[in-house]
């Protein structure tokens, strides 16, 4: 089955709104896209768009939320954090208000709409901010847990969804914890640890491995902070190898900071599946996965290249 | 209709520029304040004699804290006094034991380098000791540099970085009507803070969503930390900007607490639209060589210049 997270998100947020009175949700001209435009629909006096202005939107939603609300404040993930960083910094992350960040459209595979619409750096900055939790879900059915725990914990949060649709790999019985990585397939001799579209690739990477007799763990990091610390060490101490995969640039997001944890507790042979150093351009997003080198047979190369880097 | 003259001093090149305006809120003199129509929030207690002595307490506090910080913004905490005092000491609902109280009125500081000004009212109607002025910018001290809500009781925006205070002032506006509450939002601007465009992107979205109960107060001292705001980013024709995006404007002599007092009491009669009150200063207004003077923008006073400044503020 197929889904894109942000449909997800955009039902979810009907039937949380509906239980919970308290919360307001907040767009920059794009809820047709975001699929807030659900809830403008369903709840329309607590929907507030505010036109192509993401700076004001973000201090609209810190004003709501020192007022008592739970606001969501939607937007593509080039936008926000990128556009009104000062904003969620001094009005968000340093008073820690209740405020939640949910962006769309994230990494390469918005595709067409080309360089200007490719958000590539959102985790690197919002990562930077203290008092952030920040959730990359993996499928549609993460993205309604992650949204519905967002909705039920106190502070700001920033939860990355997609545009395309994509498979679905959590079965229903999943349960989604803020802080705790998911072990989707045990191994010993390496691990893959990634996040949003990239967790299906590491699994299909892991199926390939398999056949060749590479027992290959993989990691659903899909809290990217605070990061599972203990998950991380973990597998850095059992399979001795950790290749991360992620739809952002390489400096700042998921890699760097899986690289930070495995430095400090048990330092181990490390393979960065990631946009290297570079803007994308137009294309189809299978195409543009492929010509910058993010597919599962790419996390599958980088996988057997690293296993020879490996002491033994 | 009265018209006034307001003189102010054109700052950093000693000009002095006349100002002509005719204005409904100018032309109310403080027989107004006390007349049956002002009495929803006005403390008679308080007359504006005493008033004045307060403005002058909380020039000697600022003058005081950031001398002895050794750095701060003197200059527009003196200009922004008596706008600050006639909130706090009439307008505004609140309730200084309880400064979470939901069914307050809110001060939004989205000047935030006025801090000293904002500790010096605050500790005047008691949210904490006055002795504690003098920990301003120290560590561990509630005071910060700039405001911050997560430290000192009564501030309820972290602020400092300039632009963001209305837009914070909208959200909270906003709640006011999700809950059904009465209580009004005040935010007060720095005429240099709008430059910001996000002052411009909140102006258009309080005006959309016919926000009634707040309003924008803009300090115009007429300087910014380079100079003049003429010479840096031209502004005018402000209070026409304002207008043009849908607010209701009004312009006062921002030392003159009665005007600004009916301005304050006119706002609350105007519907379906915020109101905006353009309220001429003076930069570092109440001693002699602060005022007009942009180097006091963010200056401290030395020990000889503390002392001829409290000297002039007896």
């Amino acid at each position: 089955m197929e889904q894109s997270t942000r449909e997800a998100y955009g039902k979810t947020l009907v039937e949380l709104g509906r239980q919970n009175p308290n919360i307001v949700v907040l767009d920059a001209d794009l809820s047709k896209s975001t699929q807030t435009g659900l809830f403008s629909k369903e709840l329309p006096e607590r929907f507030f768009n505010c036109g192509i202005a993401e700076q004001n939107m973000i201090g609209i939603a810190a004003g709501l939320a020192a007022s008592g609300k739970t606001v969501f404040a939607s937007t593509f993930a080039v936008f926000a954090p990128g556009r009104c960083f000062d904003q969620i910094r001094m009005s968000v992350a340093q008073p820690k208000l209740n405020v939640k960040i949910v962006t769309t459209h994230s990494g390469i595979t918005v595709g067409e709409d080309g360089t200007s619409h490719h958000a590539i750096e959102d985790l690197s900055l919002i990562c930077s901010l203290p008092s952030f939790t920040v959730i990359v879900p993996a499928d549609a059915i993460e993205a309604a847990q992650a949204i519905e725990v967002a909705a039920q914990t106190q502070g700001p949060f920033y939860v990355r969804l997609s545009r395309p649709k994509t498979l679905v790999i959590n079965t229903p019985d999943y349960k989604f914890t803020v802080g705790k990585a998911t072990t989707l397939k045990e191994g010993k001799d390496i691990t893959i640890i990634a996040i949003g579209i990239m967790v299906a690739f590491a699994l299909e990477a892991a199926r390939s491995l398999a056949r060749d007799g590479i027992d290959c763990r993989v990691l659903n990091m899909s809290t990217v902070k605070p990061l599972d610390s203990d998950a991380i060490t973990k597998a850095a101490v059992e399979t001795g190898a950790i290749v991360t995969a992620e739809e952002h640039l390489r400096r700042g997001g998921l890699g760097s900071a899986v690289a930070q944890i495995v430095a400090e507790n048990h330092p181990v042979p490390m393979s960065f599946v990631a946009l290297n150093d570079v803007y994308a351009k137009s294309g189809k997003a299978e195409e543009l996965l492929q010509r910058h080198k993010l597919t599962a047979a790419d996390i599958e190369t980088t996988a057997r290249s690293l296993l020879t880097r490996k002491r033994r | 209709m009265t018209t006034l003259e307001v003189t102010v001093p054109l700052a950093g090149r000693g000009a002095k520029r006349k100002q002509a305006y005719s204005k409904a809120s100018a032309e109310i003199s403080a027989e107004a304040i006390s007349s049956p129509r002002g009495k929803s929030a006005l403390n008679p207690s308080a007359p504006l004699e005493e008033m004045e002595l307060k403005a002058k307490e909380l020039r000697r506090h600022i003058v005081m804290m950031t001398g002895k910080a050794g750095s701060g913004h003197p200059g527009g905490s003196l200009s922004a006094v008596e706008i600050v005092a006639a909130l706090f000491f009439k307008i505004l609902r609140h309730d200084p034991k309880n400064p979470k109280w939901t069914d307050r009125d809110r001060f939004i500081l989205s000047k935030g380098h006025a801090a000293p000004l904002l500790y010096a009212v605050l500790a005047e109607r008691g949210y904490f000791p006055v002795d504690e002025l003098s920990t301003l910018r120290k560590l561990n001290s509630r005071l910060q540099g700039h405001a911050d809500m997560t430290s000192t009781p009564g501030v309820e925006m972290s602020s400092g970085s300039l632009g963001q205070g209305l837009s914070f002032g909208i959200g909270v506006a906003l709640a006011a009507r999700l809950d059904k509450k009465d209580y009004r939002v005040y935010v007060l601007l720095g005429d240099g803070e709008c430059d910001e465009g996000q002052i411009w992107e909140a102006a258009m979205a309080a005006a959309h969503f016919k926000l009634d109960n707040i309003v924008a107060i803009v300090d115009h001292n007429d300087l910014q930390l380079d100079g003049p705001n003429c010479d840096i980013m031209n502004l005018e024709p402000l209070p026409e900007k304002f207008k043009a995006f849908g607010w209701h404007v009004t312009e006062v002599d921002g030392h003159n607490l009665s005007q600004l007092l009916t301005a304050f009491e006119k706002a609350k009669e105007i519907k379906g639209r915020p109101t905006a009150i353009i309220a001429h200063t003076i930069k570092g207004k109440g001693v002699s060589f602060m005022e007009g003077n942009v180097d006091f923008h963010g200056k401290a006073p030395t020990t000889a210049e503390i002392e001829q400044a409290i000297g002039e503020l007896k």
